[in-house]
């Protein structure tokens, strides 16, 4: 069947086929590639399908042509499992020759990626990922999520200025936890409060009951907690179940433990938490009316922070190519997406030019029922908020 | 001392969840020496049964549950009957594999149809909040896991001991050949035991979809556990299993609180002292075949 002959052959042509494309330029230039690797499976899926879901809506919305160029994604399923992000942006890069690569589910996704993003010298729009140290990895990384850090420090602040005095913390053990910790800790005790008990709860952990009970006799004013998306559920009803709300013990803590995307389902129990936060659905902006009305018209169901980060993505995406008039060199889009400002369903959004992270409002949001369903209303906010984590050294 | 008591409590609740989701691991590994590791996927099975007729159709909670029994134990037999028997014979080994890749494919099944996202089941308003009983705190939907699982390990240990199928699955285990020389129709028995410790599982993955949350990688997620507890209690009697989870949901709760720091290792500590201490489990024999 394969016949020396045969397979010498095939070895020339594929030797000298990426050759020949690669001198005649013009046949790439009517297309940008954007190669999108996100979690379609596994635990964090529903953020892989939120940024998924915000990408189309945007084409949708705003056409597939930017500055005479088609724009094509290509969606790659990395299961948030760092070595697939790294082999899948290779061969994105290397075979697919993508313009971009985007999306990254979780922090050591975004990480495998930087040094690959830096060989190629082509942008990496992080979509999701949280950790402050990402950006820092490579030159070409550009962040349109949000860092633990934004969200942890204002709650720390807000809380001393609110009357609570005494804090228990109950975080998940893993970076993004530590983060939240790290950065609750150090703008809640300079403003005078005192943390009472501090748990470090195991990322695979089944059961709270335990923790929450030591929660409980701590006898805090609030408890802050920072566990995965997938977990606030559970955390919120064993909560409940043990009375902490009954007892005067808020929560509080950044808001990705009341995900717009869980909150319905936790049920009575969360009305009341506090958070610092991004983005909620019921951010009472216009253009939020929009987008959230379109995007429970195409999907059935309302968007959460992910979904906005996506959306400001591929949003940053477009405005960069129009601003270099389609062209697709790495350092002249990195150069056009510094210092960018919009405006987003979150409310206004810029690019620190220095550190290529977003800059956003943070908000004080309380959970509380509107029309039968619970969302994060927003009471307070924090203006253009940059990353502490960087920005402190 | 309230605190203690309350921990206590927790510890024993949690336990007990862990022997109705082992136990029938405990059969199928002990009495019936068959590998299977897919054990968690008819736990995650029953917890999807009483969550779809629970929060979709409206059926009662309490209605949910049976179900979810009779729902996983069918699927148990349509399985064992297709599948399972085939591989009794072969090395443990292939059925480690086989089990490992009907774990997969549940997984990846579950996350189609259901979605990956966590799964609630709606409880009635009986079932939350706790009890305030001379200061200690007893969570209702806990109390109801400890009567339920109580209730269960005193019918598991009188239909073993006492009824005339005890018997009969007590001879087929022990010695296969003489039993079917006695008329006894040993395929049937074991169709039947898998099928029960199918339909366990699926009562104790409703159950537990409240406390361990229920999603399409349950069934990879707590193995471990399952594994645990039927090593540390041996996997000859039901006695042990339900003793060892309960030293173990015991230790794991009073680990967490005690010591939060190490309290996740304190688990995987008393499981190897345990073994060093007694290599076949706390009521393991060592294996007569």
């Amino acid at each position: 069947m394969f016949n020396r002959r045969r397979i010498l052959l095939w070895g020339a042509a594929s030797a000298v086929l990426p050759g020949l494309c690669a001198s005649v330029p013009a046949w790439a230039e009517d297309s940008v590639k954007i190669g999108l690797i996100l979690p379609m499976t596994g635990g964090q899926a529903s953020t892989g399908k939120q940024i998924d879901n915000a990408i189309k809506l945007y084409m949708q919305q705003k056409g597939d042509t930017v500055a005479g160029k088609k724009i094509e994604i290509i969606l790659k399923d990395d299961a948030a499992v760092p070595d697939n992000t790294k082999r899948l942006a290779q061969e994105l890069i290397v075979n697919d020759k993508v313009n971009f690569i985007a999306g990254f589910g979780v922090t050591p996704a975004a990480l495998a990626a930087a040094p690959l993003a830096t060989q190629a010298k082509i942008p990496e729009v992080v979509m999701a990922a949280g950790t402050s140290i990402i950006t820092e990895r490579s030159p070409y990384i550009v962040r349109t999520s949000f860092t633990l850090a934004q969200s942890s420090t204002i709650i720390g602040d807000w809380a001393v200025k609110n009357g609570i005095k005494k804090v228990a913390t109950l975080t998940s053990d893993y970076a993004p936890g530590n983060d939240a910790l790290t950065f609750f800790k150090q703008h809640f005790t300079a403003g005078g409060g005192e943390i009472v008990e501090e748990v470090k709860v195991p990322l695979a952990n089944p059961d709270f009951a335990p923790f929450l009970q030591r929660m409980k006799d701590a006898k805090p004013d609030a408890m802050f907690v920072f566990v995965p998306a997938g977990q606030g559920g559970n955390f919120m009803k064993q909560y409940a179940e043990r009375g902490l709300d009954k007892s005067g013990i808020k929560v509080i803590g950044p808001g990705d433990v009341m995900d717009d995307d869980l909150l319905n389902n936790m049920g009575d129990a969360a009305l009341g938490a506090v958070t610092a936060h991004l983005y909620s659905a019921a951010h009472p902006s216009a253009m939020n009316k929009d987008f959230v009305a379109a995007y429970k018209k195409a999907y059935g169901n309302r968007p959460g922070f992910m979904a906005v980060s996506g959306y400001d993505g591929i949003h940053l995406i477009y405005e960069a190519l129009k601003k270099t008039g389609g062209a697709t060199d790495g350092d002249k889009l990195i150069e056009a997406m510094k210092g960018m400002k919009w405006e987003s369903p979150r409310g206004p959004v810029s690019i620190d030019p220095e550190t290529r992270d977003i800059v956003q409002n943070i908000y004080i949001r309380k959970v509380e029922k509107v029309d039968g369903e619970l969302y994060n209303v927003e009471f307070a906010t924090f203006e253009a908020v940059k990353d502490s984590g960087k920005t402190k050294k | 001392m309230a605190s203690i008591l309350t921990n206590l409590f927790d510890g024993v609740a949690y336990g007990m969840l862990l022997f109705v989701l082992a136990c029938g691991l405990a059969v199928t590994l002990g009495l019936m020496n068959f590998v299977n590791l897919a054990h968690g996927a008819f736990a995650m099975a029953g917890g999807y049964i009483c969550a779809v007729l629970v929060n979709n159709s409206g059926w009662p909670f309490f209605a949910g549950l049976p179900l979810a029994f009779v729902g996983s134990a069918a699927i148990g037999v349509a399985l064992e009957r297709t599948l399972y028997r085939h591989l009794y014979r072969r090395s443990h080994l292939d059925q480690v594999l086989f089990s490992i890749g009907l774990v997969f494919m549940s997984v990846a099944a579950v996350d189609y149809i259901m979605g990956s996202s966590r799964v609630f089941i709606k409880l009635p308003a009986a079932l939350e909040g706790q009890i305030n009983l001379f200061g200690v705190g007893i969570g209702r939907y806990r109390l109801m896991i400890v009567v339920i699982c109580g209730l269960l390990t005193l019918a598991l240990q009188l239909i073993l001991a006492k009824t005339r199928f005890g018997s009969r699955l007590r001879a087929a285990v022990d010695d296969p050949r003489a039993a079917i020389g006695l008329g006894i129709n040993v395929p049937q028995v074991f169709a039947f035991t898998f099928a029960f410790g199918c339909g366990l599982a699926g009562l104790g993955g409703a159950l537990s979809a409240e406390i361990l949350g229920l999603d399409p990688y349950f069934p990879l997620k707590f193995m471990i556990y399952f594994l645990i507890v039927v090593t540390v209690g041996g996997s000859s009697s039901i006695t042990g299993p339900f003793l060892a989870s309960l030293l173990l949901g015991i230790a794991d709760v009073a680990g967490k609180y005690y010591v939060p720091k190490v309290g996740p290792f304190v688990i995987y500590t008393v499981m190897i002292v345990i073994l060093l201490w007694r290599p076949n489990g706390l009521f393991g024999r060592t294996a007569a075949r």
